[in-house]
C-alpha cells in the first residue's frame, strides 16, 4: 500500500504536548506523520510548507493552540490561519490540491484529537495519491 | 567551522529500544558528515549516562550534540546542565523526542526505526546551525508605578511599599478612596466602610516610600519591563494642601453650587470644596470647570492656601512594574429607559442609596425620598438592572445581589415597619458566609424576593412610584407600589481606551482589562511587567479586590527585588541590511517589541518573546529568529524528509 509522508509542524505549547500526551497514553497513530515541533503555528513559514512539498512529503499537517485565547503568543495561531488559507489558494493554482495542507487547532490535553486528525489525514493524502513531481 | 555533532540515543530500557531499533538508528546517524561521535546507552539521563556525554565531548572535541530520547519538556534541563559543565553553550543541545512521539505510539518496529531516523536527522539539522547564546540581562528600576486609589491600588500601594520598594500612586480625583469610601457598610459582616477604608488611606498618605499624586491622569508610557519611563499630567488642585487648614471659610463664600459627585447628585457642593471630610489628602480643591475665579476664597483663606493661577504640571517618573488599579463604574441609568432613572427623582442607583445609608451622606443616614424629603416607608430594589441582559450587559455584575440584600437589611434596620420588595433573576451568593446572609435577610427581615423582571416604572397622580413586573415563580403579573425605587445597576470597567493601549493592554469584548490567563496568571498583563487587579479587570468585591491587590504587589516586588530581569535569548533578530524598514513587522508583534530607529527595524530584546511571527511577515527575509531561522526550519524539513 502507498504510505505517504507527511510533516507535522506542532506548536510546543499546544499541539506538540498533545502528541506527548498521545505517546504517554499510548495512543497509536500512523508513522507517516514525521512531527517538526516549532514555537508557534504563527512561525510556520509558508516557504517551510512549500520546501516540504518540494522535498517529498505528500500533506503537511500544521496544529497550533485554539482560537480565539489559547495562542501562548497571543494572536500567532489567527497569522498561521490567515496565511495558510493564502497559502491553499495559491497551491491550488499550481495544481496542488489544498486539501494536502491542513490547520487543526489542538489543545495539549487533545491527544485524541490529535490521533483522529492524523488518522483522517493520511487517509484523505492516500486518497489524493503520491504527489505528482 | 564544521560542527562536530555528538548523538547519544537512549534505550529507555524498553520504553525506545522495545519499539525503536536503537543500535540501527545509531548505525545510520554514524555515517552522518557531521556526526564524530554516536552511541546508545539504556539510559541516557542516568548517573552514567550523563557521563557518556560528558567524556564524549571532551575526548572528542564535540561542539554540538543531539539527545534522542523523551520529550524536550521532561530532560531538557538535565542534559542542558550536563554539556553546560562540559563548557558547551545549552543551545548547542537538541532533544530528539523518540519516545512520546514514536516509540510509544508506534508498534511497527520497522516503521518506527525509520521515523526515529527521521526525526533524529532533523535534530541534527537544527543543532548544526544552532548558535550558542546566553540569557539576555536588563537593569530594573525599584519604582512602580500604580495607577487608580481606590482600595486596590491602595491595597498594593502599601505592600509593595511596605517591602521597601517606592510607589507613585496616581490618582484621577482630588481624593484617594475610590467607590468604597463611597459605602456606608459592607457585606456580609456589615463593617463600616469608612472605619476600615480611612486608616488605609491615611497610612498610605504618611507612608514614606509612597508618592501620591491626586487630580492627575497617566499620559504616557514607554520602554519596557523594568524600564519604564511614565509622564503624569498634573492638574492645578489650586490650593495647597500643607497651608489648608479646612476651616471651612473658602466654601461659605463661595458662590458657585453645583451637584456634589461624591453623594452622586443628591446634595450639592460649592466650586471650592473637599470631597468627603475624610479625604486624602486632607485640603480643599478648586473645580476648574466651575470656578469664575471671583477671587473671594483667596481673600478669606487666612492661610493664603488658595492660588487661582496655579497651572498644570507634567512630572515625569522611571518606573520597572506599573499596576493599573482603574477600577469600575456603574452603567449608565439612563439607558434603562423602562426603569425612569433620570426621569423620576425618585428611582435611584445603589451607590446614591450608599449615600442615604451612609451617616456621613446628604440625609446623615436617614432614608428620605429625593423629591420630597419624606421619609420612605415602601422601597423596592430591581437587581440585574443592565447585568444578565443581551441589550445591556450580557455579564453578570457579581456583587449586586449581595449589596442588595445590604440594602434591604440596613433599610429594616433604619424602618421597622418598612416593606421591602427586591425582584431578581436568580440570586448568587457563592462566598465564605454570604449564603448565610441572604437567608438572614429573607427571613429574619422579612424582605419579600420576587423571581422575575421588571417591565416599567412610572410614576402615578398621588406620587408613589408603581413598579409592574411579572413574578416568573407564579406566572402572575405584580405590581408593586413603592416611595423609592432602587436600581442595582452593572458595573462597567473604567478604563480609558487612550491609557489601555499606552500600557498595551488588552481588554475582553466588555472593556476589562484581561489577564494573562484566567487561572495561572490572574494578575499579570501581556506587557511584561504590567499587572492588574480590581474591578478593572473584572467585577468583583473588596475581598477579592483586596486579595487581587495584594497578589499584583506580590508579582510587583518579585519582579523588582531582583537586581536584573533576565530573558530568554531565543529572540528575533533584524539584519539591519536587508531591513528595508518597511514597518509590516510591527504590525504583526503582539507584544510591541519592535520600533523604527533610523528607518530600520530594532527588536526590543526584552519584550521580545520569540514567537517568529514577524520572520514569517517579512518580506525580505531580513529577520531571523534565533536558533529558529528560516534556513533552519527548512532543512529540518528537508533532513526529515530525506530519511533513511
Amino acid at each position: 500500500m502507498y504510505e505517504p509522508k507527511i510533516i507535522a509542524f506542532l506548536c510546543r505549547w499546544c499541539a506538540s504536548a498533545a502528541a506527548d500526551l498521545a505517546g504517554v497514553s499510548r495512543l497509536s497513530y500512523p508513522a507517516n506523520i514525521i512531527p517538526i515541533v516549532v514555537p508557534c503555528s504563527g512561525r510556520v513559514d509558508p516557504r517551510a510548507i512549500i520546501e516540504a512539498f518540494l522535498n517529498g512529503a505528500d500533506g503537511v499537517l500544521i496544529g497550533g493552540c485554539h482560537t480565539p485565547n489559547d495562542c501562548h503568543y497571543i494572536s500567532g495561531n489567527f497569522k498561521a490561519f490567515k496565511r495558510i488559507h493564502i497559502l491553499k489558494k495559491l497551491l491550488k493554482q499550481f495544481g496542488i490540491e489544498p486539501e494536502r495542507i491542513r490547520l487543526e487547532w489542538i489543545s495539549a490535553t487533545e491527544a485524541t484529537k490529535l490521533v483522529q486528525v492524523t488518522k483522517d489525514f493520511v487517509e484523505t493524502i492516500r486518497k489524493l495519491g503520491p504527489l505528482a513531481r | 567551522m564544521k560542527e562536530r555533532i555528538g548523538v547519544f540515543i537512549c534505550h529507555c530500557g524498553r520504553n525506545i529500544a522495545g519499539t525503536v531499533d536503537v543500535e540501527k538508528v545509531a548505525e545510520v546517524i554514524s555515517k552522518h558528515p557531521q556526526v564524530v561521535h554516536c552511541e546508545t546507552y539504556v539510559y541516557m539521563c542516568s548517573e552514567p549516562g550523563q557521563k557518556l556525554i560528558m567524556d564524549a565531548i571532551r575526548n572528542k572535541g564535540l561542539t554540538a550534540v543531539v539527545v534522542a530520547a523523551c520529550s524536550t519538556t521532561i530532560h531538557y534541563e538535565t542534559f542542558a546542565r550536563v554539556v553546560e559543565a562540559d563548557g558547551l553553550n545549552r543551545y548547542k543541545l537538541e532533544i530528539a523526542n523518540i519516545r512520546e512521539q514514536c516509540s510509544w505510539i508506534h508498534i511497527n518496529r520497522k516503521e518506527a526505526t525509520e521515523k526515529a531516523i527521521r526525526i533524529v536527522l532533523a535534530s541534527i539539522a537544527k543543532v548544526s546551525m544552532d548558535e550558542p547564546l546566553y540569557p539576555i540581562k536588563a537593569k530594573v528600576t525599584r519604582k512602580c508605578l500604580v495607577i487608580g486609589g481606590g482600595i486596590a491600588g491602595i491595597t498594593a500601594a502599601l505592600d509593595i511599599a511596605n517591602s521597601g520598594i517606592p510607589v507613585v500612586l496616581v490618582e484621577k480625583s482630588p481624593t484617594i478612596g475610590g467607590k468604597m469610601a463611597m459605602l456606608s457598610e459592607t457585606f456580609p459582616t456589615l463593617d463600616c466602610a469608612q472605619c476600615i477604608l480611612t486608616p488605609k488611606m491615611a497610612e498610605v498618605a504618611r507612608h514614606p516610600n509612597v508618592k501620591i499624586l491626586t487630580c492627575s491622569e497617566v499620559i504616557s508610557v514607554e520602554g519596557y519591563v523594568g524600564n519604564f519611563k511614565v509622564k503624569i499630567l498634573k492638574h492645578p488642585r489650586k490650593v495647597d494642601p500643607s497651608k489648608c487648614r479646612l476651616c471651612t471659610l473658602c466654601e461659605r463664600v463661595c458662590p458657585v453650587t453645583v451637584p456634589r459627585e461624591f453623594d452622586r447628585g443628591l446634595s450639592t457642593r460649592k466650586a471650592i470644596y473637599i470631597p468627603f471630610p475624610q479625604a486624602v489628602p486632607s485640603a480643599y480643591v478648586v473645580d476648574e470647570e466651575h470656578c469664575t475665579k471671583c477671587g473671594l476664597c483667596v481673600k478669606v483663606c487666612p492661610t493664603k492656601a488658595i492660588n487661582l493661577d496655579e497651572k498644570e504640571e507634567i512630572i515625569e517618573e522611571e518606573v520597572g512594574a506599573i499596576i493599573v488599579a482603574t477600577g469600575y463604574d456603574l452603567y449608565p441609568g439612563e439607558k434603562l429607559r423602562e426603569y425612569g432613572y433620570g426621569v423620576y427623582k425618585d428611582v435611584i442607583d445603589s451607590l446614591q442609596f450608599e449615600r442615604l445609608l451612609s451617616s456621613g451622606g446628604p440625609t446623615k443616614g436617614q432614608i428620605l425620598r429625593p423629591s420630597d424629603k419624606k421619609p420612605v416607608k415602601r422601597i423596592v430594589f430591581i437587581q440585574c438592572a443592565g447585568s444578565r441582559d443581551d441589550n445591556h450587559l450580557k455579564y453578570c455584575s457579581k456583587i449586586c445581589c449581595m449589596y442588595t440584600a445590604k440594602h434591604a437589611l440596613l433599610f429594616k434596620e433604619r424602618v421597622h415597619d418598612g416593606e421591602v420588595t427586591i425582584f431578581y433573576i436568580d440570586i448568587r451568593a457563592a462566598g465564605k458566609g454570604y449564603e448565610e446572609f441572604i437567608k438572614r435577610v429573607q427571613e429574619e427581615f422579612e424582605v419579600n424576593y420576587i423571581r422575575g423582571k421588571v417591565s416599567k416604572v412610572y410614576r402615578d397622580k398621588n406620587g408613589d412610584m408603581v413598579v409592574i413586573g411579572v413574578d416568573t415563580l407564579s406566572g402572575q403579573k405584580v405590581t408593586v407600589r413603592a416611595d423609592l425605587v432602587v436600581l442595582a445597576l452593572g458595573i462597567i470597567p473604567q478604563l480609558d481606551r487612550d491609557l489601555a493601549s499606552m500600557i498595551k493592554i488588552p481588554v475582553d469584548e466588555y472593556g476589562f482589562a484581561q489577564e494573562v490567563h484566567p487561572k495561572l496568571r490572574p494578575v499579570e498583563c501581556v506587557t511584561s511587567g504590567v499587572f492588574v487587579c480590581g474591578a478593572v479587570q473584572g467585577p468583583k468585591d473588596i475581598s477579592e479586590t483586596v486579595t487581587q491587590a495584594s497578589a499584583a504587589a506580590a508579582k510587583v516586588i518579585e519582579l523588582l527585588t531582583q537586581e536584573y530581569i533576565t530573558h530568554e535569548p531565543t529572540i528575533a533578530e533584524v539584519d539591519k541590511d536587508l531591513c528595508s524598514g518597511c514597518r509590516i513587522c510591527i504590525a504583526v508583534c503582539p507584544y510591541g517589541a519592535i520600533e523604527i530607529v533610523e528607518g530600520k527595524a530594532k527588536i526590543n530584546e526584552v519584550l521580545c518573546e520569540g514567537c517568529g511571527a514577524c520572520v514569517v511577515a517579512c518580506p525580505s527575509s531580513a529577520i531571523k529568529l534565533r536558533n529558529y531561522t528560516d534556513s533552519q526550519l527548512i532543512n529540518m524539513v528537508k533532513a526529515a524528509l530525506t530519511g533513511v
